[in-house]
């Protein structure tokens, strides 16, 4: 659709920008500042140029949680985004079975944060968790406060409940968007349910996919509440993502330095990465529409 | 058709477990939660329930939350429903800039912006308020919200504008009696999503309060005390958190089994 210039168009957006950059530009600012001096007291400030950006740049801890937090966002959207098109498919198309399917699968997405480690804390326990007994029950030794891997599985299994909600709501809201009439077609042609799948439901979808998809990156990528209340970042550091060392920088350690150049750098990742993944799916949405 | 019925079953009963054990401690004692394993409470008991309706800082804690969440979702829909118009209907001067830009503020690490908010929402005086939390909650919510209005609009034609136009109908008079109803089932779901995101929010509305304004999220942490955890209260307000977002998504479900498909095609 070829949209018509007009600047005037600027009067409409300006509420908009005068409410986010209410928030955005001083906090911004702050840290950018912060992030080039050295911060002894109130009072006392020393200009240090680039150095933060360097030694964070060498921080062999940094990389090992970047490495960590790379590793738990890709598998947590190629797991999150399959389940969360799958069940879309699953869920039925009408009537009230349909509403209530719903409601209970938007459910998770309606917990706090906190509350939401909380309740996995519990669960997983092996003495008094439903989860963690019914493991153990099964003859697996599972112990998700002592042994790495366990309590890694325990997030991410914790973020794959808690945020698969969120693509399958989308992604059903995307599916019931195609007419009938594409569906008609398909059967008449004699198409396979792949065939449905890959070339009139996912063309469909893509939208609400991206979304989805940007939404839970940026997420998973700054993810800090529900590890932070479930594990605390323990056993060693296998459940430390990005967030969670950052804020050991900046409050345990009073780094204030350090930590705004560790957050101006982590914030340039995302925005990296969403600005890849926006500009790629743009220009495949092109070749898809013809 | 049996297959995926039972798959769905799988699915669901996966989201509703932890749920379950929530709802089951809530009504149980503590010693029953920590001392042992029981698939449902022996001595079922409302007590966690009574002390958060009795004791006015645990609910005050539940209507602080709903009205910033109220202000922070009426404010974004209404400021994003324009500008979700100007950027699906015009080029402007840095319109992709701009998209791009407000996308950005989603991105913003908390753990080092929370001083700077801190400061500046002390020295401008919106410490410890409603509005100042909705206020910060709009960083988020905005963006969002103009993006999935963005995709709404793209997909009303851009004929009906025109006619509109020719009728001679002012642009505010067609934007709001006939645009707006046109999509309402996108303002339905906006509305959620800005809700779902302002209301699970912790860490900003934490910071940004201490009293008046304590949300629900914050109150929470104070069942850590030096007795061990009150696991029980715990988990009847996080019961009770479920509700209001219950209740909306409810409303909305229409909106959401009508479909979207978003995006510019």
């Amino acid at each position: 659709m070829p949209k018509t210039v007009n600047n005037k168009a600027w009067l409409l957006v300006l509420p908009v920008f005068l409410c986010v950059a209410f928030s955005a530009i001083v906090p911004l600012m702050t840290v950018v500042n912060y992030s080039v001096q050295d911060v002894l007291g109130p009072d006392q400030r020393v200009w240090v140029g680039v150095e933060w950006f360097k030694s964070t740049l060498r921080d062999p801890e940094l990389h090992s949680a970047l490495y960590r937090q790379l590793e738990f966002s890709v598998l947590v959207l190629i797991i999150e985004v399959t389940l969360g098109v799958g069940v879309a498919l699953l869920l039925p198309a009408k009537g009230r079975l349909a509403s209530l399917c719903l409601v209970i699968v938007a459910l998770p997405l309606l917990i706090p944060w906190n509350v939401v480690g909380t309740i996995w804390q519990i669960f997983g326990r092996g003495d008094i968790g439903l989860g963690g007994v019914a493991i153990n029950a099964l003859g697996i030794d599972y112990n998700y406060t002592a042994k790495a891997f366990d309590a890694w599985l325990t997030v991410l299994v914790m973020d794959v409940w808690h945020w698969t909600p969120l693509v399958a709501v989308l992604a059903y809201a995307g599916l019931r968007a195609i007419p009938d009439a594409f569906y008609q077609a398909a059967k008449i042609d004699g198409a396979s349910a792949w065939s449905v799948f890959r070339y009139i439901q996912l063309p469909k979808l893509r939208g609400v996919l991206m979304i989805a998809v940007l939404l839970r990156f940026m997420d998973s990528f700054m993810i800090y509440t529900e590890p932070f209340v479930l594990t605390g970042g323990g056993p060693g550091d296998a459940t430390t993502f990005l967030s969670q060392y950052l804020t050991t920088l900046a409050v345990g350690r009073f780094d204030v330095g350090p930590a705004a150049a560790f957050s101006l750098i982590y914030f340039l990742i995302i925005m990296l990465f969403c600005f890849g993944f926006y500009t790629v799916s743009q220009n495949v949405g092109k070749g898809d529409a013809k | 058709m049996k297959k995926r019925a039972i798959l769905l079953v799988v699915y669901l009963v996966f989201i509703l477990l932890p749920i379950y054990w929530m709802l089951n401690m809530s009504f149980k004692e503590n010693e029953e939660i920590t001392g042992l394993f029981s698939l449902w409470p022996k001595h079922f008991t409302w007590a966690n329930y009574a002390i958060i309706f009795g004791d006015s800082s645990w609910y005050s804690g539940y209507i602080n939350s709903l009205i910033y969440v109220g202000i922070n979702m009426v404010v974004s829909v209404t400021v994003a429903l324009p500008a979700a118009y100007a950027f699906s209907r015009f080029r402007f001067l840095g319109d992709k800039h701009m998209f791009f830009w407000l996308l950005t503020n989603r991105m913003a690490p908390p753990a080092v912006f929370l001083l700077p908010f801190f400061q500046f929402y002390s020295t401008i005086g919106l410490m410890d308020t409603h509005i100042g939390v909705a206020l910060a909650h709009m960083l988020f919510n905005v963006p969002l919200a103009v993006w999935i209005l963005e995709g709404f609009m793209s997909g009303v034609p851009k004929e009906l504008d025109e006619t509109a136009y020719v009728d001679g109908s002012s642009f505010p008079r067609f934007f709001v009696r006939v645009f707006i109803p046109l999509i309402r089932a996108g303002i339905g779901v906006t509305a959620f999503f800005c809700f779902m995101f302002s209301w699970v929010e912790l860490l900003l509305a934490r910071t940004l309060t201490s009293v008046d304004a304590k949300p629900i999220v914050a109150t929470m942490t104070r069942t850590v005390s030096a007795a061990g955890m009150d696991w029980g209260v715990l988990a009847a307000a996080g019961a009770l958190t479920l509700i209001p977002g219950a209740i909306l998504i409810w409303f909305v479900r229409n909106y959401i089994a009508k479909g979207f498909a978003m995006g510019r095609v």
